[in-house]
């Protein structure tokens, strides 16, 4: 039995805006499940809806075995940490911990052990008699912690949690809260625009767009087989390479620009999807990880002009140009990219990135080759955007 | 460029000072008449006014507060009349307006708008509009000359529920979320998270009412006819004509009533002077 189960979970706003469009989704007994996608793309609205603080237009949706569609916030056993903390200014945090179960009509002693008790395991002890406004931000973020998990509900909800924290701090804190999740067992609905919190911290990622879900999978499976365009283009740092390249009629070759990349036999069939796209134009991604530099003996290879180098220390960030057309597709903001190009494949001046070892001398403007395999290569539908596997 | 710069910054700093003290000797000299004038025999004013503070005023208090002038009501009496209407109606307007504003600025329901517009229109009648209805139907309820005739008809306070309802509709949306989540009720909400973060506004309508129920001085007039429930600001009146009909009008022992009408509404303020103040600055962001 999943923790949270949505059936269909439609939210039109009175605006008009449809937010949420039939969303299907489980969270797992224990998962940590995280919904991802561009701002406005209706994330808030899913957690707002499974916490019911928002009603649905539409749809069923189902903590543990009951169905609270329409029942409440309180009824729902669910608690929320929200992107702003809204602790409540003016009580102490013991105050603003022991709230939740007041309201329960706890007896005291009970009240004041269970907030104790989170505080500890949230190294809170020391600042229980200050107001929120006395502590640091990471510190807020616990206590906003703390008052979801004192009440021991069936599901956490996270919008955003570690948004309003600083680099560094957000890195520690996706640690301890894992941890944390970890120990406590709580299913949870993590909300963030942030695809690498979202890869490092989810036990399956939700990736939205608009208010459809694209897909939802372990971080592994959403980076080695995008369902779409969008998430290929959306998950990664860099993002994915994406090219229009034409397949040959025989399946053995892929133009890119000038250039022709051999296919070997397996590419094909291993990916059943791709045969009918023989003769015609597709969207090809590499993954910046995929492109090598000086290697000898790569069954491809791919010439590129170097535009830009970065060095990072640990690697350098290769971006070059290519003669043959970018396929358009979403940015991560959720803008839309230019204009669906024609089909054509003459134009030229596609730019990528490659991730090469940080020793590669690399010279602005030389041309370079890069090895390749292209058992790695991501085949999409230029137009739907669909992967194109099986 | 920057000595002239400093050089006007320093003159517009000087013309501010001089402009702050010239009003504040404005308020000043008054009161510093009165008090001058309390401390004196009545005989002085024969010679016009003095400049400097005499001796007499616990002989003048003690004038005042125990025997009283001739066929006025006991001035004790009064002051604590004007304390108790007062402190009702800052009590009854608080106990009134915050329940209205809290419907008005948190629920939804059919009309809100129309019942918001309504009290806000109502802001905007003059006192003379609404004085003789409201007397009107106040002696037909039995409110003639009794102290529930001086608290009662002031009650309703547009200001008050307007103040609350900008606090409330302003809330940040978050608190009012987390606290569903947190399960807290209606009234839950009110007293352990709307009210005390609106704390400040709370005093300052608090300080506001007190002193509008102090000051009342046609209403009291109108609506009492007995010396036992006179209240002090429109006791003065009748402190003057007694002082008089003295062959030496006793104009010290009226400054000295009208300084002891004064007292109260300065204590209240002086005490919620810091809220007050942060709830009128909360209001005007
Ligand atoms: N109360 C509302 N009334 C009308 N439209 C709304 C409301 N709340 C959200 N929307 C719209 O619904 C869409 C989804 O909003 P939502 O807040 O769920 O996005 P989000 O994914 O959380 O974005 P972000 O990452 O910026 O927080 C947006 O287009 C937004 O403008
Ligand atoms: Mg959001």
């Amino acid at each position: 039995m999943p923790a949270i189960a949505m059936e269909g979970l439609t939210k039109v706003y009175p605006t008009g805006q449809r937010a949420l469009d039939a969303l299907d989704l489980e969270v797992k007994e224990g998962e940590f499940l995280v919904l991802v996608g561009p701002s406005g793309c209706g994330k808030t609205t899913a957690l707002r809806l499974v916490a019911g603080l928002e009603e649905p237009t539409g749809g069923v949706l189902r903590i543990g075995d009951r169905d609270v569609t329409h029942l409440p916030p309180k009824d729902r056993d669910v608690a929320m940490v929200f992107q702003h903390y809204a602790l409540y200014p003016h009580m102490t945090i013991e105050a603003n911990m022991a709230f939740p179960l007041r309201t329960r009509r706890l007896p005291k002693a009970a009240v004041r052990a269970k907030v104790l008790e989170v505080a500890r395991l949230l190294d809170l002890e020391p600042v229980l008699g200050r107001k929120p406004a006395q502590l640091s931000g990471g510190q807020r973020q616990r206590v906003a912690m703390g008052r979801a998990i004192v009440r021991e509900p069936a599901v956490f909800l996270m919008d955003e949690p570690l948004s309003n924290l600083d680099a560094k701090l957000r890195v520690q804190m996706r640690a301890e809260l894992l941890r944390l999740q970890r120990r406590l067992g709580t299913a949870t609905l993590y909300v963030t625009h942030d695809q690498v919190e979202a890869m490092t911290m989810g036990d399956r990622v939700a990736v939205l767009r608009g208010g459809v879900l694209q897909q939802c999978d372990t971080p592994h499976a959403l980076y080695q087989r995008p369902a779409n365009l969008f998430v290929a283009g959306f998950l990664g740092t860099p993002a994915m390479n994406l090219f229009r390249a034409q397949l040959a009629e025989d399946g053995q070759r892929l133009r890119l620009g000038s250039q022709q990349l051999p296919l070997p036999p397996e590419v094909l069939a291993t990916r059943p999807a791709l045969a009918p796209y023989r003769g015609r134009t597709v969207a090809v991604g590499i993954r910046p990880e995929h492109l090598a530099l000086g290697a000898t003996g790569a069954p491809a290879t791919l010439r590129a002009e170097v535009a830009l180098v970065e060095a990072l220390g640990a690697e350098q960030l290769v971006h070059f140009t290519l003669d043959a057309p970018a396929q358009p597709v979403e940015d991560r903001a959720g803008r839309p990219g230019e204009e669906p190009a024609p089909l054509r494949l003459e134009q030229t001046g596609a730019t990528g990135t490659a991730r090469v070892g940080p020793d590669e001398a690399v010279r602005v403007g030389s041309t370079v080759e890069f090895g390749l395999d292209p058992a790695t290569l991501q085949f999409f539908d230029p137009e739907g955007g669909q992967a194109l596997w099986a | 460029m920057r000595p002239t710069r400093g050089a006007t910054s320093t003159l517009g700093r000087g013309a501010r000072l001089g402009a702050v003290t010239l009003l504040a000797l404005l308020f000043l000299v008054p009161l510093y008449v009165a008090v001058v004038a309390a401390t004196h025999p009545a005989s002085a004013f024969l010679r016009g006014v003095p400049v400097l503070p005499g001796g007499d005023l616990l002989a003048n208090g003690r004038q005042v507060l125990v025997r009283g002038l001739p066929g006025t009501p006991s001035v004790p009496r009064m002051l604590l009349n004007s304390a108790l209407m007062a402190a009702s109606v800052t009590l009854g307007k608080l106990l009134i307006a915050v329940p209205a504003a809290f419907a008005i600025g948190f629920f939804r329901f059919p009309g809100r708008r129309l019942v918001f517009w309504l009290i806000f229109v109502t802001l905007m009648l003059p006192i003379e509009v609404t004085f003789f209805p409201t007397y009107q139907v106040s002696v037909q309820l039995g409110l003639f000359n009794n102290f529930g005739g001086l608290v009662v008809p002031l009650l309703a306070s547009a200001t008050a529920v307007f103040l609350f309802r900008q606090v409330f509709a302003a809330f940040p949306l978050d608190l009012v979320d987390a606290a569903r989540l947190d399960g807290a009720g209606p009234l839950r909400f009110l007293a352990e998270v709307a009210l005390p973060m609106a704390r400040p506004t709370l005093a300052a309508v608090a300080v506001i009412e007190f002193v509008y129920g102090w000051n009342q001085y046609l209403w009291p007039l109108v609506i009492t006819s007995s010396p036992s429930n006179a209240t002090i600001v429109m006791g003065i009146r009748e402190q003057i004509a007694a002082a008089e009909s003295f062959a030496v009008p006793q104009w010290n022992l009226v400054m000295l009533v009208a300084l002891l009408a004064l007292i109260p509404p300065v204590v209240v303020v002086v005490a919620m002077q810091r809220w007050f103040v942060r709830g009128l600055v909360f209001q005007a962001r």
